[in-house]
Order: structure tokens, then C-alpha cells, then sequence
């Protein structure tokens, strides 16, 4: 799960990170408002969450509180890359003498968190990773012992910070490392993170990613999804715990388990087909889920023909066949829809299916010829 | 032969008294597995299976009781972490975690420590071991595959069903089939099954099933270049996944453009590995 940058900072500001003062606005009069409250000098920041902003002109600085509001209403009337500015974040304008990247994210081969930083703040990292990879510099962390200070002295060190802010360094490099556990994130990130001209340390940019799994021991973070920057349909298939994917495509498919799912897709397109989900019901699926599932692939109106491919283990072929009829009473979808059963009681789900008027098929490449000649007739 | 378990398993089944533990348990024992003891903390005394299993309050007292040498877990997400401790503790040499959606950060942790005390580990997020005619340790279908000299690793569960269900349609069998899980931070890799393979006199080929995310395969892909005699036939799944997002598994997220099935397919393609183009056609490349 993403987190905004204002959630982000809010977080980094509750592990004594230095941030800038500043409050969340959804509209222009709010904007304005704020903007007086902080002297007039502010920074406003689209709040969505995707990166680029600043290129795509989302972040720009005001210099008075009548400015901060006809800037606020430009940006609250953006797209960015495809998603609408709904909240603008109001910060006072921070006097930058240098900009530093610092990070900790799971370094997934070396199976521990990583700390980078670089010197080269304030740009995309992963511009500077491609082509200056020397200059970002990284120490993995014990994941029993946590971060050490030594090792925020040592990235201070080869960062080239000068002595005077080696403490104030350590002490956001502490405060980042417990936001990052105690979040259960995979990315805490500060870009930039810059040395004023008041010769202090200040987080002017945040972002996070949490883990999913672990969202279970935190309620509060939970809380701050923003399912405004969701694919409606993705939110409802979590609502049923569907793992649900939307693509582009024409042809829904309905399988269980993740790897599966992907390799029914890839099949699709081998025969030239589009998938339009990425659906998994997960093991052990009831008749309500696989319902819902139905439903979810129905209300894509690109869809022109289902293939079901189910291969049962955990999940009963005859349960994935009771939750098909379910759905289909309710939506009489006239599109064709091809369905493939294997496995645990394949024999007593087709036998349910038999008068469903559905194309059956015995093998995966057989299914998803027929999901795809389905369409051309 | 076989790799990890064979006739000499004495199971342990963390969480045998939830759903998915007593179904699979009773599985498990149907297809000739010894399961020895259960764990369940606060039922412990307790005996389930017609009365042929004694459910233990902790992993230490199991395994005093029974000897059991390996363990698989079906406790929920959030006990996983706990379970896997205290199995490394009890002096269990090898761990099956069956649980899916343990947080990452608690897999680096446990990894760590089983690391350190030279643990086993197999998943989490993974559907087991089986092997055929022998033994199973795990979730995978009990009459989906049939013994024979193919070895079979793979990050996916019923993806991995798909594959054993073809190889036995055309009559081809299998050593052992592994699942090392499909999440970002597993126990066992695909590099570690494929020396184990390459090392089992009964095995003859290998099938190696990876999905998109991480650079797993292309490490198994140099491996087997370098330390591989047996043959390798693999398959790939999300050709069609979009960078960004988490395809179901943990572990299947295409970032910062890395982990594409199609720099996998080309590193395998390269370390002489037959790469199918669906599931249904190993068995011909085989």
C-alpha cells in the first residue's frame, strides 16, 4: 500500500524526522488559508501517488497567500498521469542550500533492509542508479540488530557530509530505520532531504510503501488507504479478499491461485488473445466469492468472453460451480464463456454446470483457443 | 531417492487442530506419510485422526515425545512468524510453511536466525513437498503425480498442480516435486533444489517453474550453466503481467525494471534451458 507524502511526512515527523510545517488542503480557499497561517512563502504539492509530479507541474512554490490560492486551484484541476489532484499538501517554503537522497527498502537478494543514500538528492533515484550507481551508497542492515548508529556515520561519511551534521544525520537515519519497522514498510524514503540555510537537517519529501501482510498489526495504517487512487473495481475484489488485477484486454479470466492465473493470461495471449484481469480466488474459494468475482469480471464492459480455469486442490471444482450459477442468476451476461475444471470434484462441478450452456474444455491450451475463437464469432 | 523427505519423516503438523491442518494432516496420512504429533498450544493431551495423533501444547514436547524431524505449518499469517521460531528451537532440521501473507519483514528476521542455526526452511506461501508413492509433506493433490525421474521446483502452487497433471497424463513421474513459495523472502531456493536434484542418482531431468519478480531464476540460470549435467525444462508465468503490480503472490512484482519473464526466459534460453511456452508443453520438451 502506497502512502501520500503528506501521511509519509507525518509518520517520519512521530520518529522526530525535522519536516516542514504544513497541512493537507482539498481545496483553494484551504490552500489560501494555510498559506496565511504560514507567512504567505509556501510550497503547494499535488498529493497523488504517482511520481513525477513536480515535471508534470504539481508542485510549485507561491510566494504570497493570494498566489497559494490561484495556484492551488490549477492544481486541484489537474490530471496526473491519468489520476485527478484531489488534495494539495501546503508547506512553508524551506531555504535549500543542498539536497541529499536517504532511503531503506528490502534489498529482496540479500534478503535484509538496505539504508542508500546520495549526495545526489532531489532527483529520481532511480535516474541516478542508472547512471551514476557509484554515487549512491548502501549498507545493509542486520534485520536482528537493526540499523547501528556507526553505520548512519559511516553513509554520512561517504556522502561527504560535513562533521557538523553527522548527529542530526544519525538521529534522522534512527528515526527513519524505526519508522520503517515499526511500519512494517518497504520503502521509507526521504527526497530530498536537505541541509538549509539555517544549517539544519529537514525531510521535505516522504514517501512510503507498506506491507500488505502486515496490515493486519496496523489498523492505523490501514486506515489511511486512499481508495480514491484505486481502480474502483480492484478496491471491491479486496473487499472479498479476490486478488483482482484490471488489464486492457477482452477476455476475463477467472482462475485459483496467483501462478496459475498468470500462466492462464500468458496462454491467452499466445493465441493471440487480450486478457482483460489478473483475477485470483485464492484456495479453498466459497460460491459467494467466486460471485463476486463474477460480477467484478462482468462489470468491465470490455469484456467479451470469460474463460473459468480452475484447477482444484484446497478449492472444490462442485464450490467454484455452485458460486458460477449464483452469480449467473443474478447478471445474465450473453457474452461466451469457456470454463475448465480439474481436480478436486471436477466431475460434480461439471455435472452442475452441464445445463449453464457454457463451453467446457479439457486442457489449458484447448480453454484458451476457445476464450479467444469465442470473440472472433 | 528422493530430496528433503522420504520414508524416514517423522512429521510434526503446527496448527493441526485448525481446518486446513486436520484436512491436510488426514491427507497426508492417507498417502502413507508417518504423522507423528501435532502442535495446537492449550490442546495439548488432546488426540485427533480416529485417535492416532497426540496434539502437544509446544514443539519441544513433540518432538521429545515422537522424534519428529520435520514440521509443517498451517498456523495463520500472523502466528507464522512464532511457529517457525519455535520449531528452529525444538531442534527441528527442517521447517514446510504452508501459510501464506507473512509479512516480509518478519521473513528477513526468521530467515536470519534459522540461517544461523543451520535450519531448513521451505515457503513460506509454497504448497510443500511430495514424493511420489513415498511421502508429502504439504498440500499438494494426492493423485496428481506418479513416481518416476524428473525432479519439479516451482515458486506457484496450483500452477505447479497444472505441470505434475500433465507430466502424469503423459505418463512421465516425478522424484520429488518441491514448492519453495512464492513470496519475495523464502527458506529455500531454486539454486538449492537444483543441486539437490543434480545430486540425486534417481533424477534424471529437471522442471524448474518460476514466475516474474526478483532475480531468482536468472541466479538458477547461471547456476545450471555452470554445475548442471541433467537436463532443465522450464516454464515462466507473467509474460503479460504489468510492471508495478503485485500479481497475487508477494513475490511477483515486476520494480524498477527488474524481474521480467522475458529477461528470465532469455537467461535461462541462454544456459541451454528448454524454455515452454505453456505449461502443457514440458512434457514434450522433457
Amino acid at each position: 500500500m502506497k502512502l501520500h507524502e503528506y501521511q509519509s511526512k507525518q509518520i517520519f515527523a512521530r520518529y522526530g524526522i525535522p519536516i516542514p510545517k504544513g497541512r493537507v488542503a482539498a481545496s483553494a480557499i484551504e490552500a489560501r488559508q494555510i498559506a496565511e497561517e504560514l507567512g504567505g512563502r509556501v510550497v503547494i504539492k499535488s498529493q497523488v501517488l504517482v511520481g513525477g509530479r513536480g515535471k508534470a507541474g504539481g508542485i510549485r512554490v507561491a510566494k504570497s497567500a493570494k498566489e497559494a490560492e490561484e495556484l492551488a486551484t490549477q492544481i486541484l484541476g489537474m490530471e496526473i498521469k491519468g489520476l485527478p489532484v484531489r488534495k494539495v499538501l501546503v508547506d512553508e517554503a524551506a531555504n535549500i542550500d543542498h539536497e541529499i537522497y536517504l532511503g531503506i527498502t528490502n534489498d529482496r537478494a540479500a534478503r535484509r533492509p538496505v539504508i542508500m543514500a546520495s549526495a545526489a538528492g532531489g532527483v529520481e533515484i532511480e535516474e541516478v542508479a542508472r547512471t551514476n550507481p557509484e554515487k549512491i551508497i548502501k549498507i545493509h542492515i542486520d534485520p536482528l540488530l537493526g540499523l547501528r548508529d556507526y553505520q548512519a556515520r559511516d553513509i554520512a561519511i561517504s556522502i561527504d557530509l560535513p562533521k557538523e551534521y553527522w548527529k542530526q544525520f544519525t538521529e534522522i537515519c534512527r528515526g527513519l530505520w524505526r519508522a520503517y519497522l515499526e511500519s512494517d514498510a518497504t520503502l521509507a524514503e526521504i527526497n530530498p532531504l536537505v541541509i538549509l540555510k539555517e544549517k539544519q537537517l529537514m525531510a521535505l519529501d516522504g514517501k512510503m510503501l507498506i506491507d500488505d501482510n502486515a496490515l493486519f498489526r496496523h489498523t492505523d495504517l490501514a486506515e489511511m488507504r486512499d481508495v480514491d487512487e484505486e481502480v474502483a473495481i480492484e478496491t471491491e475484489a479486496r473487499k472479498y479478499g479476490l486478488s483482482f488485477i484490471k488489464l486492457e484486454g477482452q477476455i476475463g479470466c477467472m482462475v485459483n491461485g496467483a501462478g496459475l492465473a498468470m500462466a492462464t493470461m500468458d496462454i491467452v495471449k499466445l493465441f493471440k488473445g487480450e486478457p482483460a484481469n489478473f483475477l485470483d480466488i485464492g484456495g479453498g474459494a466459497s460460491s459467494d466469492k467466486v460471485a463476486a468475482a463474477l460480477r467484478i469480471i462482468l462489470s468491465d464492459k470490455n469484456v467479451k468472453s470469460i474463460l473459468f480455469n480452475i484447477f482444484g486442490g484446497i478449492t472444490r471444482c462442485d464450490e467454484v460451480a455452485k458460486g458460477i450459477l449464483t452469480a449467473l442468476k443474478e447478471v445474465k451476461p450473453t457474452i461466451p464463456m469457456v470454463v475448465r475444471l480439474v481436480g478436486t470434484n471436477a466431475e460434480e462441478g461439471r455435472k452442475l454446470l452441464a445445463d449453464a450452456k457454457m463451453i467446457t474444455a479439457e486442457t489449458l491450451v484447448d480453454a484458451a483457443q476457445k476464450a479467444v475463437d469465442a470473440i472472433k464469432n | 531417492m528422493s530430496i528433503f523427505v522420504d520414508k524416514k519423516t517423522r512429521l510434526l503438523v503446527q496448527g493441526i487442530t485448525g481446518n486446513e491442518g486436520l484436512f491436510h494432516a488426514k491427507q497426508m496420512m492417507a498417502y502413507g506419510t508417518k504423522v507423528v504429533a501435532g502442535v495446537t498450544p492449550g490442546k495439548g493431551g488432546e488426540w485427533v485422526l480416529e485417535d492416532k495423533v497426540p496434539v502437544f501444547d509446544s514443539c519441544r514436547a513433540a518432538v521429545d515425545a515422537t522424534g519428529a524431524n520435520v514440521t509443517v505449518i498451517f498456523v495463520p499469517s500472523r502466528g507464522a512468524l512464532d511457529a517457525m521460531f519455535e520449531a528452529a528451537d525444538a531442534g527441528i532440521p527442517l521447517i514446510v510453511c504452508i501459510t501464506e501473507g507473512v509479512p516480509v519483514q518478519d521473513m528477513m528476521r526468521v530467515r536470519e536466525y534459522l540461517d544461523q542455526k543451520h535450519v531448513r526452511l521451505l515457503g513460506p506461501n509454497c504448497p510443500g513437498l511430495l514424493t511420489p508413492g513415498e511421502t508429502k509433506v504439504g498440500i499438494i493433490p494426492n493423485d496428481i503425480a506418479i513416481p518416476g525421474n524428473a525432479g519439479v521446483v516451482s515458486r506457484s502452487g496450483t500452477l505447479t498442480y497444472e505441470v505434475l497433471f500433465a507430466l502424469k497424463q503423459k505418463n512421465m513421474g516425478v522424484t520429488t516435486c518441491v514448492g519453495i513459495g512464492g513470496d519475495p523472502i523464502n527458506g529455500t531456493n531454486f539454486i538449492d533444489c537444483l543441486d539437490l536434484f543434480e545430486a540425486d542418482p534417481r533424477t534424471e531431468k529437471v522442471v524448474m517453474i518460476g514466475e516474474i519478480g526478483g532475480t531468482d531464476e536468472e541466479k538458477a540460470a547461471q547456476f545450471i550453466a555452470a554445475n548442471m549435467t541433467k537436463p532443465v525444462v522450464a516454464f515462466i508465468a507473467g509474460q503479460t503481467a504489468p510492471p508495478g503490480k503485485r500479481m497475487g503472490h508477494a513475490g511477483a512484482i515486476i520494480e524498477g525494471g527488474a524481474g521480467t519473464a522475458a529477461d528470465k526466459v532469455k537467461a535461462l534460453e541462454s544456459a541451454g534451458v528448454k524454455v515452454a511456452k505453456y505449461p502443457e508443453e514440458i512434457p514434450s520438451l522433457l
